[in-house]
């Protein structure tokens, strides 16, 4: 038996909370003794319906092992891994191997994503109904890295996938329009002279992927959304009744494009850094529920891909350990939401896109994933964290919120500020 | 000052200080003896990602007549993503003991980061990256101008247009950067898709009709070169629809003043951004700014390598 005394929960009502065998025996007060928790706000342990794992195949930048202790790190009891690793996971060899690892870590849930289309091609479908059934069980089905644009794959993918019982995830980008592009378009482009990566490549995308959603009656995810335009988008589709979600990443939340002044290829990912407005429109329709949840893209790369040349340098950042944060700073500190709605941006809704049932919820009889944050804390943010790679643009922030322990399926996978070895 | 990467590192006082420079420096390409000993025992080493024969050479014959030593490295544009990173190569050739790095790159922003990562402890000069900058060709403009135009210590109440593929060019950029800075007014004009709007927020006027332009009676008209590898992205019909519309020739060369004079920071593609008559007319003032290009480097070499300032 484990017990958190003097817990607040989300609802604001402070309590104690019972562990037994892994899982919420109960939430109440009790006499019993246990772990001081006051001034702590335990939460349904936070989904990540997005990260890259980068194994197998780029071992250098991060490990299931490594990203699942970032993971806990970050306040996580569940990572969605991206499909784009080598080989690609496009069959169900590959994600039961994903899976196996993030058991073999035992910190945190590995859920394999698996790739749409074979090797990410864009052309044929991949193993799409194997992967499901196999033992890692894929219900999220991505290209991330790249858009699944011929518009009848997406179609096929989309309907084949609802009759998995899935949901494919699109990273929205209109290829052509963003041949070579380098950064948000606009002013500042046209500037540094960077090729620019316009808005209308994303909301063509998804405004078409809706409709197609809609002629077909299947989910669609969207990743990382990043323009007020697109924003407006899926507002329109939803109130069409189009079953669409979407999903806002920590540094388009945060940070806008005028960082590339400094040609930094920190600051270089994929879908650009929007501007201050853009980034305002996000912010604004996390609040509403326009935009459903926060999904890291947690992208490490080894610094040899970031200490080169802008045009050179690859795309990414990493976001684990400061997602919680960046949250907490758009809907508490702005005292524009509460924690409800931080819990459903960062568990609840990922879990139910993601059909994770067993987490995203704090609830008696449920499986013990809770994730403790200290709301008082403030930190300067280091540019090392437990991630094996150190693109973190997040670096010199002073950010609020630091997750205190976590647990997952009722053990320490975090405590105190350390990762608890499985 | 250190480095110069890009314009907006000078303010209009640096900027003058360069140019009253070069103009004194001038007297030495015209002495018997061309040479100072400014920069005896310095090394200056010129890293050549893109074919560039004029710059080069330019850079090359600044460096020695003020004594400096010089090494010309070139690298095919394809090793930039094969060969040795950039951070090595600028290593080594600090190793071997460059006081200054000349840099062309095929990259815009390469030269900043070449000077702010903290790779190397040298200068940089950007000498073109990417469409980003090209600074020493906007001062030998800039320069050029005000020899031609006698226009004091800057360019106040000149216009300068500045016409061709505008999106692609760093010596546009610059140039607004620089002329704006000296108190010109910079019209841009080109096909809209050379030119986007946005250029508006680096201080210029833009137009989208050559005639109209010139009607204005600009003092200086630039000429930009428009790389034919550019028709392959549908950024206009034709090349013989560009310059029906875009080149400075026939009833267009005649709209110009007669002080008004002919920029084009070269290499000129004749017959198609300008016709010969343009290029060989007395108004040209191209050998001007070639000249002015040698005095204006070694003005910033010796700015950045001397200690001055």
């Amino acid at each position: 038996m484990r017990l958190l005394k003097g817990v607040r929960l989300a609802s604001g009502e402070v309590t104690d909370i019972t562990i037994e065998a892994g899982k919420i025996a109960r939430i109440g007060k009790s006499k019993e003794s246990g772990l001081d928790c006051s001034g702590l706000i335990a939460l349904p342990g936070f989904v990540d319906l997005h990260t890259h794992l980068r194994q197998p195949g780029f071992e250098a930048s991060e490990t299931v092992l490594s990203g699942s202790r970032s993971g806990v790190a970050g306040g996580y009891t569940a990572l969605f891994a991206m499909a784009n690793s080598d080989p690609v996971a496009d069959n169900a060899s590959v994600v039961e191997q994903v899976m196996t690892l993030g058991q073999e870590a035992g910190l945190l849930e590995v859920r394999p994503i698996g790739a749409v289309t074979k090797g990410l091609g864009g052309e044929e479908l991949s193993a799409l109904g194997l992967m499901a059934s196999s033992a890692a069980k894929v219900r999220v089905f991505s290209d991330d890295g790249h858009c699944v644009h011929d518009p009848l794959v997406m179609l096929r993918a989309l309907t084949y996938v609802k009759g998995l019982g899935g949901v494919v995830a699109q990273h929205a980008q209109e290829p052509r329009l963003t041949e070579g592009s380098q950064m948000n378009a606009g002013a500042l482009s046209t500037e540094l002279g960077l090729k620019g990566w316009p808005a209308v490549a994303e909301e063509s995308i998804i405004a078409r992927d809706a409709l197609l959603a809609e002629q077909v009656g299947a989910r669609l995810h969207i990743c990382h959304l990043t323009t007020a335009g697109a924003v407006d988008v899926v507002r329109w589709a939803k109130a069409r009744g189009i079953q669409i979600t979407a999903e806002v990443t920590p540094h388009h939340l945060m940070l806008t494009e005028d960082l590339v002044r400094t040609y930094d290829p920190v600051f270089k990912v994929n879908p650009p850094l929007r501007t201050r407005e853009d980034t305002l429109a996000l912010r604004e329709a996390l609040i509403d529920g326009t935009i459903d949840i926060i999904g890291t893209d947690h992208a490490p790369h080894s610094s040899e891909k970031k200490d080169c040349e802008w045009d050179q340098a690859a795309f990414g950042m990493v976001g684990l350990e400061h997602a919680a944060s960046v949250a907490q700073e758009v809907l508490i500190e702005s005292g524009a939401s509460d924690w409800e709605r931080f819990t459903e941006v960062l568990s609840s809704k990922p879990a139910q896109i993601g059909s994770l049932g067993d987490q995203g919820s704090l609830k008696e009889g449920q499986e013990a994933n809770i994730t403790l944050v200290d709301p008082a804390a403030s930190r300067e943010i280091q540019a090392e964290t437990l991630s094996l790679s150190r693109n973190n643009p997040f670096a010199g922030l002073t950010l609020k919120g630091q997750v205190v322990h976590t647990l997952f399926r009722g053990k320490f996978s975090f405590r105190d500020g350390k990762v608890k070895n499985a | 000052m250190k480095h110069l990467t890009s314009i907006r590192e000078l303010d209009r006082a640096s900027a003058v200080s360069i140019l009253d420079n070069a103009d004194e420096l001038a007297g030495v390409n015209s002495r018997e003896v061309k040479k100072l000993p400014a920069l005896r025992g310095k090394t200056v080493v010129n890293l050549f990602y893109e074919n560039s024969t004029r710059t080069r050479i330019s850079f090359e014959i600044a460096a020695k007549r003020l004594s400096a030593d010089v090494i010309n490295f070139s690298l095919a544009t394809s090793s930039v993503s094969k060969g040795e990173s950039l951070k090595d190569t600028a290593q080594t050739l600090e190793a071997l003991g460059a006081d200054a790095i000349v840099i062309r790159h095929p990259m815009s922003g390469a030269a900043h980061t070449l000077a702010t990562k903290g790779w190397i402890s040298g200068s940089v000069v950007n000498a073109g990256d990417g469409s980003h900058e090209h600074p020493t060709q906007a001062l030998l403009d800039a320069l050029t101008i005000r020899q031609l135009k006698n226009s004091g210590s800057d360019l106040k109440g000149l216009s300068v247009l500045i016409v061709g593929d505008i999106q692609h060019s760093r010596v546009a950029r610059s140039n607004c950067l620089l002329l704006t800075l000296l108190g010109a007014k910079v019209t841009l004009a080109g096909p809209e898709t050379l030119l986007p709007q946005t250029f508006r927020e680096m201080g210029c006027e833009i137009s989208h009709s050559f005639e109209e332009a010139l009607e204005t009676k600009p003092d200086v008209v630039m000429m930009l070169r428009v790389q034919r590898e550019r028709m392959q992205g549908s950024f206009f019909p034709s090349e013989r629809e560009y310059a029906a519309k875009w080149s400075l020739a026939g009833e267009r060369l005649k709209m110009l003043g007669k002080e008004t004079a002919i920029l084009h920071p070269g290499p000129i593609n004749r017959g198609f951004e300008i016709s010969s008559a343009a290029a060989d007319d007395p108004r040209s003032a191209v050998l001007a700014q070639v000249k002015n290009g040698l005095s204006v480097r070694m003005a910033v070499l010796y700015k950045l390598m001397a200690g001055e300032g």
